[in-house]
């Protein structure tokens, strides 16, 4: 040790200190940037996977998001507070019909806000008496409450509701989707059809009921009406119930029992929102499956980068003993390469990101969906490509730096 | 300036590569550079010239024996300093040029810099100035593709000056030259000799060698002969 400090001493006597290599961080990234610039066709199909990969997962997730963000307004905007009270099939119980009276029953329960008894007929529904009565293209007839609209938070798209005169009348209003087959667009001028064998005036036509899509199948008629008309049992066959929010799970506890006090096991409570919540949860399971492709996409990008900077490195021996003969450490050749492939993987981030983006705008406006970009894709796709980078970047760098000075101005 | 300071010695250096048989390459060689000397070293191919200029500029250990390079012992230092000391106190010029293409002459020469940690308006500065030193003042603009194999030449020695460095070391720097253009080269090195530079030229071409003021040949990894030619006629 004193040896070496004591030669050292003698030996700068009078000479220059050797010091240390330096160079400025701007120029390892200058000489990066640059070599990708020489090459821009190689580095541009390079720096392709890591595009398809991060754009694929921007997308996704930008999909998924937008799509689960129109489903969620939907879902506030029907609300998670409507119930169906529904007969079963349980043992014995012959058609499944609820007492009569279900309805009053229910309407009795503390934190209940609007109940509406549905009756669901057997007879056809017909245009008119030349239509064979068989054809009757999947609609059918039914009994409501006046308080149907309140219950599902509807409104008609033409013409008018029943009224509590026209509810013992020949009066329907018809779904969505039973106007459409029966070929009504215009209730103004008392257009008839065929229930059973009662012509029953069009009054109105409902918008469609997300939540109940039976009743856009249906021609509904007051309870007096199909009691009067079509000789009907009043057993409600459905009960839609909304609820305080605050109270849903309460009031689902004692509806079955409410209800049908003597079967109360065969009767079904169940809420709609739940299904479109269900598909919210099936939609992120296709977001996990679509994020691994995008995640398996990145991978092979990373080879495809590393690939290259191997190649690089072989081709650039010339370069690297230059760089060597000029001063650089070992650390600053691995720096060099190390911000090449960092580089790479980063101009694939940004291009990903960039279509992953328009992607997720294109598709998202053309659903009529709002455009929602987490900021999370967007961060993460370019972290993820730096990552890949780096990783990829590793081996190569190391092996540029480790070539000797020799070897590499061999040539 | 004193003109007897020595810049490069070599004690009894060695260079065995392993194999069966081990190659000698380099075999006991001393040596001696003072500053301000022009000395080429010549010998045929295989004869460990090649090695000689790689251990005298760092690029390579020997297995024994002592380097000293403008007062330091350099067989003794970690890798980054000798890239260090190869940044600072030594210049290259290669066969190959090795000139960046993208880059102009000027760029190119200032990246004989760029390990030293000089920032970019210090580099170019420097760099304008040692392409006056060789001629090239005009030519600072041009990509290497766009100057002749002579200029090419001229923007690497440059390169090599450019840091100011205790020893200019030359492999075969007229091998891809034309005989009249390799002339030229060599008279510039001369200039620069006499303007004070310290350059050690490695080449196996013999006539190139007799026009300078001191030739070392060596054969099989030995020095033969080391020859001072008092006053250098000027060819």
């Amino acid at each position: 040790m004193s040896l070496s400090v004591a030669r050292r001493a003698h030996a700068t006597d009078g000479y220059a200190e050797i010091g240390t290599s330096k160079v400025r961080f701007v120029e390892l990234l200058r000489a990066g940037f640059g070599s990708l610039g020489q090459r821009p066709v190689r580095t541009a199909l390079s720096a392709l996977g890591v595009t398809i990969g991060i754009a694929a997962m921007v997308a996704v997730l930008g999909l998924s998001e937008s799509s689960r963000a129109d489903l969620e307004a939907q879902i506030a905007d029907l609300g998670t507070n409507l119930l169906t009270v529904q007969a079963g099939s349980g043992f014995g119980a012959g058609d499944a019909t609820l007492p009569e009276d279900a309805s009053a029953s229910i309407a009795r329960i503390g934190p209940i806000e609007s109940v509406t008894g549905v009756v669901t007929l057997s007879d056809a529904v017909l245009r008119n008496a030349e239509v064979n009565s068989e054809a009757t293209g999947g609609l059918q007839a039914a009994a409501v409450d006046l308080s149907l609209l309140t219950t599902l938070n509807s409104s008609v798209a033409e013409g008018e509701w029943l009224n509590a005169a026209t509810a013992d009348f020949p009066v329907v209003v018809l779904g969505s989707v039973a106007a459409e087959r029966l070929g009504i667009t215009d209730v103004g001028d008392g257009q008839q059809i065929l229930i059973g064998d009662q012509w029953f005036t069009v009054v109105g036509v409902l918008r469609p009921f997300p939540l109940a899509a039976d009743l856009d199948r249906s021609a509904l008629m007051g309870m007096g009406a199909a009691e009067t008309y079509l000789g009907a049992d009043l057993n409600p066959s459905t009960v839609y119930v909304q609820t305080d929010p605050r109270f849903v799970e309460d009031v689902r506890g004692v509806l079955g029992a409410t209800a049908d006090p003597e079967n109360p096991e065969e009767v079904e409570v169940s809420r709609p929102s739940d299904a479109l919540q269900a598909q919210l949860a099936a939609d992120s399971a296709f977001t996990s499956l679509f994020l691994g492709l995008g995640a398996v996409a990145l991978l092979v990008g990373g080879v495809g980068i590393a690939n290259v900077m191997v190649i690089g490195v072989m081709e650039r021996r010339g370069e690297i003993g230059l760089r060597r003969a000029l001063g650089a450490t070992r650390r600053h050749i691995r720096g060099q390469f190390l911000l090449e492939a960092l580089a790479l993987a980063g101009i694939g981030g940004l291009a990903g990101v960039g279509l992953g983006s328009a992607v997720t705008a294109v598709y998202a406006l053309s659903q009529g969906w709002r455009v929602v970009l987490p900021l999370v894709a967007i961060v993460g796709g370019i972290a993820s490509a730096l990552a890949i980078g780096a990783v990829a970047g590793l081996y190569p760098a190391v092996r540029a730096s480790q070539m000797s000075p020799t070897e590499a101005l061999r040539s | 300036m004193n003109a007897q300071r020595t810049v490069l010695e070599l004690a009894d250096v060695t260079k065995v590569y392993p194999g069966h048989p081990p190659v000698h390459a380099l075999d006991g060689v001393s040596l001696t550079v003072s500053q301000g000397e022009l000395v080429g070293v010549v010998g045929p191919s295989g004869s460990g010239k090649s090695t000689l200029l790689h251990v005298i500029g760092t690029l390579d250990r020997p297995s024994s024996g002592a380097v000293r390079i403008a007062g330091h012992e350099v067989s003794a230092l970690s890798d980054a300093r000798l890239s260090a000391a190869r940044s600072r106190l030594i210049g290259f010029v290669f066969q190959q040029f090795f000139l960046v293409e993208s880059m102009s002459a000027l760029d190119n020469v200032a990246t004989g810099l760029l390990y030293t940690g000089a920032g970019p308006l210090e580099r170019r500065f420097r760099a304008f100035e040692a392409l006056r030193r060789v001629g090239l003042g005009h030519r600072v603009g041009h990509r290497p593709t766009e100057l002749s194999g002579g200029e090419q030449q001229r923007v690497a020695i440059a390169r090599a000056l450019v840091n100011r460095p205790a020893i200019i070391l030359a492999d075969e720097p007229t091998g891809n030259l034309d005989s009249a253009t390799g002339a030229a080269t060599m008279r510039l090195f001369r200039d620069l000799h006499e303007g004070g530079a310290t350059i050690v030229i490695i080449t196996h071409d013999r006539d190139l060698a007799a026009g300078l003021p001191r030739q070392v040949h060596i054969r099989d990894g030995r020095i033969e002969s080391d020859e001072r030619r008092e006053a250098v006629a000027a060819r």
